[in-house]
């Protein structure tokens, strides 16, 4: 095949991938009446940004964004910090049981996140949490995932390093602060855009432990506007444009370190 | 963990078992002081404590309370199997699980064979390669609900896209949202495109290790490009595909927010599913939570099949010495 066929063939591909976010975007920029009258065109006639005001006007979408953007940084933060704390210890310090703590953490992969729905609503209710950001928070901060990737990593950082430190008797929140966590830069931005981009998509457990509309995340708002718009498509999809454009964004700008941290998951 | 399946592949942990402990330097008999077990455990305790209350109390409290009658706030009293024997003699059960299993069939070959397709053609010199590439990738970073909107969209009888251009090709008012079939094969269509892009990656990853020598000496011994795919890079390509069939098959028994925003479940139970049952029976008008939590138990269990699977492969290969 010469590279012009190949080139044709991926094309389509490309076409048929991008339709659906063309259809979003179309429709979001149709006025109602149109919509109403003829469907959805795949040019249509007009065009306004009238779903936007009408959406900004009659729904708190502002705060949904805040909503999302914090509850979204928070868990990275937190969730970066305890897995590079964890990944370090199993990867660099000896302690006892250290293996049979790894096994344990490794074993939490395979737990369903929707099989133990149930019990985990209650376990939020008991810590008086329901309803609040620390319910969708705290439950998503520690990933199995984060741990092994950092591990992984920080396994390949020579040990003379840490021992030499240890000689110059630095302590270990000390080497951990100074030596190992400059190293890790690659490491981190892996770490911040899959669990960012994990909180920012959330839809199921946000759905089960938030209550509030005001404390709505993005995704949860979404399929509210669903009951309130019914089938009135040009602001769902004003709604859905707002939602997705930020990581579309970012996945741009930093598309190596995604591609990076979602090959990394393919490796043994 | 909340992670959801199909809007996010990349954070939902590889539930199946990675490799066990590699011992790194440092690993010497036991600690050498109790100090540095201290100081261990001080890097470990937060995310330690995180799981535990989170993943292992709700797993064993899901399984206690499978054999409850427990609704969401009320009290619960034990009811040994009956939860069980009531799952396995409804139909609405058999069907979810039916539908789960015909959903996993339709999406995991489809998106990897796709992945595999558009990895093997974007490794070699195309031109503008990087753009196609990204243009694959985006809907991976889309999150679920809003995949599941713009499958709605498109699939709507009335206003929809798909139908105007269907009509165009003289194909009049496909039923999507009325007729089982199809509108099972709308949120098909819609999953297999958030989850091409994740096949492609691990693919073009993995065709950077395939030795360019062997190409090479194959194109010698006068092997066509067709010969070469199929003998030479196909072989070496084992291992991730079969990383993928295990990963995929996890999030299509995990499949809710496309199905639960676009069908519903509908029409009637064509296009219910383990987990929007799950959610119905647990968070639904019933509020039952020790029937949720069985069919939480029953997804487990899938689950776990799978895993042990990919364990056991692991151990195998590992065993006759080649990984990859």
């Amino acid at each position: 095949m010469s590279r012009w066929v190949r080139f044709l063939v991926v094309a389509v591909v490309c076409a048929v991938m991008l339709f659906p976010l063309y259809c979003m975007l179309v429709v979001a920029f149709t006025p109602r009446d149109a919509l109403f009258d003829s469907g959805a065109q795949l040019w249509p006639d007009a065009f306004t940004t009238e779903n936007f005001t009408r959406l900004f006007d009659r729904f708190p979408v502002g705060t949904w964004f805040l909503n999302s953007v914090m509850v979204a940084g928070i868990t990275t933060a937190l969730s970066v910090t305890v897995n590079l704390l964890a990944g370090y210890a199993l990867a660099k310090l000896r302690f006892l049981g250290r293996d049979a703590v790894f096994v344990l953490i490794i074993s939490t992969m395979m737990i369903p996140a929707q099989a133990i729905m149930f019990p985990q609503f209650r376990t939020v209710i008991d810590l008086g949490l329901f309803g609040t950001f620390w319910a969708v928070i705290l439950p998503s901060a520690a990933t199995a995932f984060g741990i092994f990737l950092a591990r992984q990593f920080l396994l390949a950082i020579p040990d003379e390093l840490i021992e030499a430190a240890t000689m110059d008797g630095a302590g270990q929140v000390r080497i951990f602060l100074r030596i190992v966590l400059p190293l890790c830069k690659p490491l981190i931005a892996v770490l911040v855009l899959l669990a960012f981009m994990a909180q920012w998509n959330d839809f199921l457990w946000p759905l089960i432990a938030l209550k509030d509309p005001a404390l709505y995340t993005l995704p949860v708002s979404l399929r509210f506007l669903q009951g309130q718009y019914d089938a009135d498509y040009g602001g769902l999809m004003a709604a859905a444009l707002i939602t997705c454009l930020p990581l579309v964004l970012l996945f741009v700008l930093l598309q190596r370190y995604f591609v990076q941290g979602l090959a990394r998951t393919g490796i043994k | 963990m909340s992670t959801s399946t199909q809007a996010a592949p990349a954070a939902t942990p590889p539930t199946a078992g990675a490799p066990l402990p590699s011992s790194p330097g440092r690993t010497g008999p036991a600690g050498r002081s109790w100090r540095e077990s201290l100081v261990g455990y001080a890097f470990v305790s937060p995310n330690l404590v995180l799981l535990v209350l989170f993943l292992f109390v709700p797993l064993v409290s899901a399984i206690l309370m499978s054999f409850q009658d427990v609704s969401s706030f009320g009290p619960s009293s034990w009811v040994g199997i009956d939860n069980y024997r009531r799952l396995l003699s409804e139909d609405v059960f058999w069907r979810t699980l039916t539908n789960t299993l015909v959903f996993t069939l339709a999406t995991v070959p489809t998106s990897i064979a796709i992945g595999l397709v558009l990895a093997v053609l974007l490794d070699t010199a195309v031109p503008a390669r990087t753009v196609l590439r990204t243009i694959i990738f985006v809907p991976i970073v889309i999150s679920g609900l809003v995949v599941a909107l713009i499958g709605l969209l498109m699939f709507d009888e009335g206003v929809g896209m798909l139908n105007g251009m269907l009509a165009a090709v003289g194909i009049d008012d496909a039923r999507w949202q009325t007729d089982g079939t199809l509108a099972m094969v709308s949120v098909v269509v819609m999953t297999v495109w958030t989850r091409v892009g994740f096949a492609m990656v691990i693919y073009l990853a993995a065709l950077q290790d395939v030795p360019r020598e062997i190409h090479e000496a194959a194109q010698v011994d006068g092997a066509g490009a067709v010969q070469r795919f199929w003998w030479v890079t196909v072989p070496m390509l084992s291992a991730p595909t079969f990383f993928l069939v295990v990963m995929n098959i996890i999030w299509s028994f995990q499949v809710f927010d496309i199905v639960y925003v676009m069908t519903g479940g509908g029409p009637g139970n064509d296009t219910e599913m383990l987990v929007t049952y799950a959610y119905d029976q647990g968070f639904g008008p019933t509020r039952d939570f020790g029937y949720g939590s069985t069919i939480g138990v029953v997804i487990f269990l899938l689950t776990l099949v799978v895993v042990v699977l990919r364990l056991h492969r692991e151990r195998r290969e590992a065993r006759s010495g080649g990984v990859r």
